[in-house]
């Protein structure tokens, strides 16, 4: 079945919506979702969204991309972050004229909290400059990720936006280099569909599921990444996988940052605030690499509680009026899964696999790049965490994930707009379908062969423990050697179910592939980056190498397998410097 | 630890009607209620259907039937339960689709009548709207609302007219209704205060009892009353 739109947009989460809102008004936009709309995993984000409005105390736009380019590891594209930043005050203000219900101050604005790596200027007694936490995180209670995306899923609604809820992508249709529309499979009747389109966007999410330990959704398979990759686009940065440092032991589930922006401390067996050790002029509220690499040094050394492979997150000094007022649904997810009480007892946390810095390289516009010297695929944009605009460089910042999502969907939608006023619906290729009927005949013939979950949890657990927080040569060669591996035992999947009617099996057999299909380019850019920065940590290229890889990596999917070719960093007001806190 | 899932399974293309399969899986008991299911799924059936996403009580997809009770299979442990024969159903009153799958579409359906979404008529300042704490307060529990439908397909009065709006959709009526800066109160009012509105609500107070996220179902429509009975015409 063919659908004939003016703008597909996939995913439907922050990105996607927002993007929806902006254009909805000039075009026929049709929005695709694996899931119902509000199910989008944008929804799980906690603390807050990050912008100067300095509504508590004074801040600047100039200290926010500072915070951002020094929380990069000086790999953020400057003018990028710096565009991102400027827009933001005015992004929020319109999501609050959207009707989001932001935590309030007592004159009635936008509350804000600390959260790690936001700063403000400090001059001292001895005169010497410092930089200690700033009141940035405009928050709802921590629910803030959720409330944005009910009210943009709202705006939706007031703006008649087409929607197909469980509608899972296949393939991007890209024609002699232009893209044309969008294959999906309509989990409701097992039929696949044609989405014929004159401009196309993602907005598909991250890529959290490769991993075992991860706060993502099941949703967040990297679908959008994967099928662009498919479809000969490269992906950037994909190395740089962040660790968020505080997930609630043993499933990974996030406990938000915002815990420690209202005061939480992190504590070791012997009961010591280790951060201190670490980052002694803003503890716990350094930046998540950081954070991350504390805590996991302490589990690694036999600091962990009762020498296991947690640390505490200690919020009992914060009352629980507090904790009620400003943090209630970790204070639940403590109780449901911990069976601890935070107003009494610490909550158990390790590191878990959160967001991809990485992903579909885009220009600062949407714009999707066909290559490392800038050219522009047609028809086809992107934004949010399947995008890499360059934003959070090499560590993304608390906060800024939310705002990446809601400025850069609005200006691709802006973008979007102005794309289409001399855009034709183009005559479709032959046989748009044929990949795709080919896989789905293929698995509907199976009989036997591989177990799709044990491949799964194979690929899980050795990236968990081979491309996680700690990076080494030995451990990457052989994390290569193991997706090359699973690739192969896929080829010989075996689809147990062969009905057509919600086949959530066949659904999650393309999910698989696509996890294989990026984690190759996440370990390839890893081996190939000998150097520390951010989150990509080598322990056998134990420093940041600025000289020979202050650039970012640009992989391409060939017939020989992975190339990897680099483009450099925009850099404007902020040379590299040592980063300390 | 052995639990037994007694799951209500039906397959469209093959079943005529619903019918009850136990399956005896070896878990642990930190495992959540969906992890069983995933382990029925990966080890022994492709095919059983059930929607999920975030898998900790955020999204909303999985809410289901469980030993009689609408909850979501996410946020509750096998070890919350001492007899370890789980009785799994999706949640009654909408139409089945797969196994654990209904159709949610009368559910959103209901939503969107109720003008979900803000409506103020004077011009946005530059900044923020300001609102208070206090009036903040008043939304508090309204805006944490997933949509799940636990409480809508527990709601006796709904079983009995599925017309009637149900319990979530009306709770978004009020999260904007109580909202200091909307001005659309009379609207949204005009479609709740109707023969399938708000006093269809007998306070049995089940979608209390179900709600996940412990909201106040029942009190915030008593507020809603109030408001439709006070209201100057």
């Amino acid at each position: 079945m063919i659908h004939k739109h003016d703008l597909i947009i996939v995913g439907a989460g922050l990105a996607g919506l927002r993007a929806a809102v902006e254009t909805s008004g000039s075009a026929d936009v049709a929005v695709l979702s694996k899931l119902f709309p509000t199910r989008s995993h944008s929804g799980a984000a906690q603390g807050g969204i990050a912008a100067a409005l300095g509504n508590e105390e004074h801040d600047t736009v100039e200290w926010h991309i500072f915070d951002s380019v020094k929380g990069s590891d000086y790999l953020g594209d400057q003018d990028a972050i710096s565009m991102m930043c400027e827009e933001a005050p005015d992004a929020i203000y319109e999501l609050e004229h959207f009707g989001v219900p932001f935590s309030r101050t007592n004159e009635g604005k936008i509350a804000q909290r600390q959260f790690g790596g936001h700063t403000k200027e400090v001059i001292d007694e001895n005169g010497n400059s410092k930089r200690m936490p700033v009141l940035r995180a405009c928050y709802s209670a921590d629910r803030t990720g959720h409330v944005l995306l009910h009210t943009l899923y709202e705006q939706c609604i007031k703006r008649n936006v087409r929607f197909y809820s469980e509608y899972f992508i296949l393939s991007l249709i890209m024609d002699e280099g232009v893209c044309k529309g969008v294959t999906a499979f309509n989990l409701r009747d097992g039929q696949i569909h044609t989405f014929h389109a004159k401009a196309v966007m993602f907005g598909t999410g991250g890529y959290g599921r490769a991993y075992r330990v991860t706060s993502n959704a099941y949703a967040n398979s990297g679908d959008g990444v994967a099928v662009a990759f498919r479809a000969g686009i490269p992906l950037e940065d994909m190395e740089f996988v962040q660790f968020h440092p505080t997930g609630l032991y043993p499933l990974g589930i996030l406990v938000t940052e915002g815990a420690r922006g209202e005061g939480g401390f992190l504590k070791n067996k012997d009961g010591e605030r280790f951060m201190k050790n670490y980052a002694p002029t803003v503890m716990e509220l350094a930046p998540r690499d950081m954070v991350t690499r504390s805590i996991q040094t302490e589990i690694n050394e036999g600091r962990g509680i009762d020498g296991r492979d947690f640390v505490n997150l200690d919020l009992t000094h914060l009352g629980e009026a507090k904790l009620k007022e400003r943090l209630p649904e970790i204070t639940g997810f403590a109780k449901t899964y911990a069976g601890i009480d935070p107003v009494k007892q610490p909550i158990p946390i390790l590191p878990t696999a959160h967001y991809s810095m990485g992903g579909i390289p885009t220009d600062l516009y949407g714009n999707v790049l066909a290559d490392e010297k800038g050219a522009i695929v047609k028809g086809f944009f992107a934004a949010g965490e399947c995008a890499c605009i360059f934003v959070h460089g090499a560590n993304r910042l608390g906060n800024n994930s939310l705002l990446d999502a809601v400025v850069h969907g609005r200006r691709t939608g802006k973008t979007i707009v102005k794309y289409l006023r001399d855009a034709e619906l183009l005559p479709l290729p032959k046989d748009v379908e044929k990949k795709d009927k080919a896989m789905f005949k293929k698995l509907y013939a199976t009989t036997s062969g591989e177990n799709a979950d044990k491949i799964r949890v194979r690929l899980k657990e050795e990236m968990t423990n081979k491309c996680g927080v700690f990076r080494n040569e030995k451990d990457l060669l052989s994390m290569l050697d193991t997706v090359h591996e699973l690739k192969e035992k896929f080829k010989n999947i075996h689809m147990m179910h062969k009905g057509i009617v919600f086949n959530t099996e066949l659904m999650e057999i393309i999910e698989l592939s696509n996890l294989l299909e990026f984690s190759d380019a996440i370990v390839t850019g890893a081996l190939e980056r000998k150097e520390c920065r951010g989150a990509h940590w080598r322990i056998d290229h134990p420093k940041r190498d600025d000289v020979n890889w202050l650039k970012h990596t640009i992989a391409f999917k060939t017939d020989k397998g992975i190339e990897l070719k680099y483009k450099p960093v925009t850099i404007l007001n902020y040379q590299p410097q040592e980063r300390k806190y | 630890m052995k639990v037994t899932l007694s799951i209500l399974r039906f397959d469209p293309e093959k079943d005529e009607k619903p019918y009850r399969k136990d399956y005896e899986i070896d878990v642990d008991p930190s495992f959540r209620i969906l992890d069983c299911l995933d382990k029925v799924k990966w080890d022994i059936d492709g095919g059983l259907a059930y929607r999920r996403s975030c898998s900790h009580g955020i999204c909303g997809s999985d809410a289901m039937m469980i030993n009689g009770k609408n909850m979501l299979a996410c946020q509750v442990l096998v070890h919350d339960f001492k007899n370890k024969y789980i009785k799994i159903d999706p949640i009654p009153s909408l139409p089945i689709i797969k196994d654990l799958i209904v159709d949610m579409e009368s559910f959103f359906a209901k939503y969107d009548v109720v003008k979900p979404y803000l409506i103020a008529k004077s011009q946005p300042p530059a900044k923020e709207r300001y609102q208070s704490i206090e009036d903040r307060a008043v939304i508090d529990e309204a805006v944490n609302c997933i949509l799940c439908g636990a409480c809508s397909a527990s709601c006796p009065s709904l079983w009995t007219n599925d017309s009637y709006l149900g319990p979530a959709a009306m709770l978004k009526a009020y999260r904007f209704v109580f909202d200091s800066r909307d001005d659309a109160a009379n609207e949204r009012l005009d479609v709740v205060d109707s023969p399938d509105g708000l006093w269809r609500c007998h306070t049995i107070f089940n979608c209390v009892e179900v709600c996940p996220k412990e909201i106040n179902i029942t009190w915030h429509l008593s507020q809603l009353k109030k408001k439709c009975a006070m209201r100057e015409f």
